[in-house]
């Protein structure tokens, strides 16, 4: 029987709460800081999430989750730059990157079929190696290593007027003005909500059931009646898409699309990150790990840089407290929790319900 | 056709598959010296190759462990070898062929040493506690070659560091109008005398056979009375050396290294070990020597495809022999 407060309304609570910040983020936080912060938590809950339908709800391991990321963010920044702003380009771009997605989907699906399921690890994570490097190759596409800068559509525009008052001038609501930023970020998250709900809906329904019943006991499955093979493949796809459309949105916020901002396999491990100390196998979790690592990408860092400043007279420590080396200690942090709550803050707060 | 099989098979079957890819690229190529230049460069990546695969790829047959933090032996054996290196910097600028060569197998000794030390900690600490749990390991590896790449960035920069090379590996030999770059005929050397040495101690010593015996089949040989887990410390241990002596290798042979050498290395890492077929030490050479190739030959011919080379060779492969080349009996 519930005692009133569980683990499960704890973690739901918290997520509320973060939902809530992040509705009224531009009139809470007023930086601009700030906002890209919560922008790229927005997107990055997302992309958690969708990597977690693969990882924690079906048990595959795919390292190429940047590369369907990098298709939508590249598809729209191609063609904004071509056809210059404007709404077309955008969704011509999510679909084109959608559809390569799609594409390689179903040509790793098959091809992996044919081997061991471990090996699907090792050939999502060369499939993605190639793909970063023909990124930075074919220049005259996808502007190399620099990447594409490239204007957004007219609404977005930091100039645009939502809603004037009697001078003319952009009207503000407590202190925030409606401008296009405005509008940007509520486009931006917005989105991401939908996305968000769209697979939590999933996951609950008889669908999503299937697919845990395929990570719980893949034989069984199979004897059930199931066809494994089908399912993986599909949800392989979906998560696929849903990155890709992902990758455009914050294509579209970021106005500038390169390497480094979406195909590197930097971004796959904080993915990884995220969704293994948010807790795998709960949407939820993909909430909390997304929200814990982008803050602690922007403002852990200013911490360190003061802890390693305390520490300069010892050998070595400074090095290893450097900005620079905030992975490190990740990668530890990532390790324990691995070891010793494999289920992540999310997973071990909700499974106090169950023994108590 | 069957004939033709039959006769093929009876050459060699799969084995010859290089021999075939040397002689269509002979064709394209046209001429023969800068045929013999790429053909003696393919074979020398394809050696190193080989010694950073080869453990990787013994260590998943003999206990299904899937380690994605091999690179970071690779990379710690190339920077550690380069250290040695740059500290023995008087000896490589004494002009003495026995200084030099003294320094250079100190630096590799340091590698290996360092690799079997490392590969101890890393099995006992690391993998130990997540054996037949797959999901975790790929996590748990991942997560170990992270704090390692982190590692040598905090100790040597993230700045290219440059490898002195003995002077007697410098230039080149020139026959006629074929020039063989002197240090990728002493790596196919080296490379080779490992393989010969790993097939003897796989094939005609007892610790070889009970390697090969738990490879097949773990459980008969533990229930024969084998401590088949104190093999695999062993095996894992020679295997991260071998990683870290190609580590070493490869520093020589770029002469300038990056952290990031591990995780590129990876991936070609990877595709030769699912070419070849997990867990077979010829199937491991046999795709070591086609990656190699391959990319020589395509980075000759068509510098743009080369990028994709060694992914299409893969892509091919599985399609033709879903479990590799020549993978061991399972």
């Amino acid at each position: 029987m519930t005692n009133g407060f569980t683990g499960t309304l704890a973690i739901k609570g918290i997520v509320l709460i973060i939902a809530a910040l992040l509705l009224f983020a531009p009139f809470l936080f007023q930086d601009v800081r700030s906002i890209e912060v919560a922008a790229r938590i927005c997107i990055f809950i997302v992309l958690v999430a969708s990597f977690d339908l693969l990882i924690g709800y079906t048990g595959i391991v795919s390292f190429a989750h940047t590369m369907f990321f990098g298709f939508g963010a590249y598809g729209a920044a191609i063609l904004l730059k071509q056809m210059g702003p404007g709404w077309t380009p955008v969704l011509l771009g999510a679909l084109a990157g959608v559809a390569v997605s799609l594409v390689m989907a179903v040509a790793i699906g098959l091809l992996s079929l044919r081997v061991k399921a471990i090996f699907f690890a090792m050939i999502t994570l060369a499939a993605a190696s190639v793909v970063l490097v023909l990124a930075s190759q074919l220049s005259q596409f996808t502007g190399g290593e620099d990447g594409i800068t490239y204007k957004a559509p007219d609404l977005f525009k930091p100039a645009t007027k939502l809603l004037s008052d009697a001078d003319g001038k952009v009207l503000r609501l407590f202190d925030v003005r409606l401008n296009g930023k405005l509008a940007s970020y509520y486009f931006v998250f917005l989105s991401c909500l939908v996305l968000f709900v769209l697979m939590l809906r999933f996951t609950g329904s008889p669908l999503g059931t299937v697919l845990k019943a395929i990570r719980e006991n893949e034989a069984r499955a199979e004897a059930i009646g199931y066809r494994v093979v089908a399912y993986r493949t599909f949800v392989f796809c979906l998560s696929a898409t849903i990155a890709s459309l992902a990758g455009t949105i914050y294509a579209v916020w970021l106005k500038y699309t390169g390497p480094d901002t979406s195909l590197s396999f930097a971004i796959m491990i904080d993915i990884l990150l995220m969704v293994v100390i948010g807790g795998m196998g709960t949407m939820w979790g993909a909430v909390i790990g997304a929200v814990l690592l982008v803050m602690a990408q922007y403002y852990l860092r200013d911490l360190m840089g003061a802890a390693a400043e305390a520490v300069a007279s010892v050998p070595l420590l400074p090095e290893l407290l450097n900005p620079d080396r905030w992975l490190f200690w990740l990668g530890i942090i990532f390790i324990l929790l691995v070891y010793f709550f494999p289920k992540g803050i999310a997973g071990t707060v909700m499974a106090r319900d169950r023994t108590t | 056709m069957e004939q033709l099989s039959n006769i093929l098979g009876r050459m060699g079957g799969v084995n010859l598959l290089p021999v075939a890819l040397a002689a269509v690229a002979f064709v394209l190529i046209g001429a023969p010296s800068s045929w013999v230049t790429l053909t003696v460069a393919g074979l020398a990546m394809g050696m190193m190759v080989f010694l950073m695969a080869s453990g990787l790829s013994l260590v998943f047959g003999l206990m299904d462990v899937l380690n994605f933090g091999h690179s970071a032996f690779v990379s710690f054996g190339a920077f550690v070898a380069a250290t040695v290196l740059a500290g023995l910097s008087g000896w490589l600028g004494a002009e003495s062929i026995a200084l030099e060569a003294l320094a250079l197998a100190l630096a590799f000794l340091a590698a290996i040493l360092f690799g079997l030390v490392a590969g101890w900690f890393f099995e006992t600490v690391i993998i130990r506690p997540v054996y037949r749990d797959h999901l975790r390991q790929i996590l748990i590896t991942m997560g170990a070659m992270i704090v390692a790449e982190q590692t040598i960035l905090a100790f040597w920069g993230g700045t290219p560091y440059a490898v002195p090379r003995p002077h007697f590996l410098e230039g080149a030999w020139i026959i006629g109008d074929v020039s063989i770059e002197i240090y990728r005929g002493f790596a196919f050397a080296l490379g080779l005398l490992v393989f010969i040495a790993m097939v003897l101690v796989l094939n005609r010593t007892r610790i070889g056979l009970l390697v090969r015996a738990g490879v097949e089949d773990r459980e008969m040989v533990e229930a024969l009375g084998f401590r088949v887990d104190r093999l695999f410390i062993g095996v894992f241990m020679a295997g991260s050396a071998l990683a870290a002596l190609g580590g070493a290798m490869w520093a020589g042979y770029e002469t300038l290294i990056t952290p990031a050498l591990g995780g590129e290395l990876m991936i070609v890492v990877f595709i030769v070990v699912i070419i070849g077929g997990l867990g077979s030490v010829e199937g491991t050479l046999l795709g070591a020597i086609l990656v190699g190739l391959m990319s020589n030959y395509l980075g000759f011919l068509a510098p743009k495809l080369a990028l994709a080379s060694n992914m299409v060779l893969m892509v091919a492969i599985l399609l033709w022999r879903p479990n590799g080349l020549r993978p061991a009996v399972k």
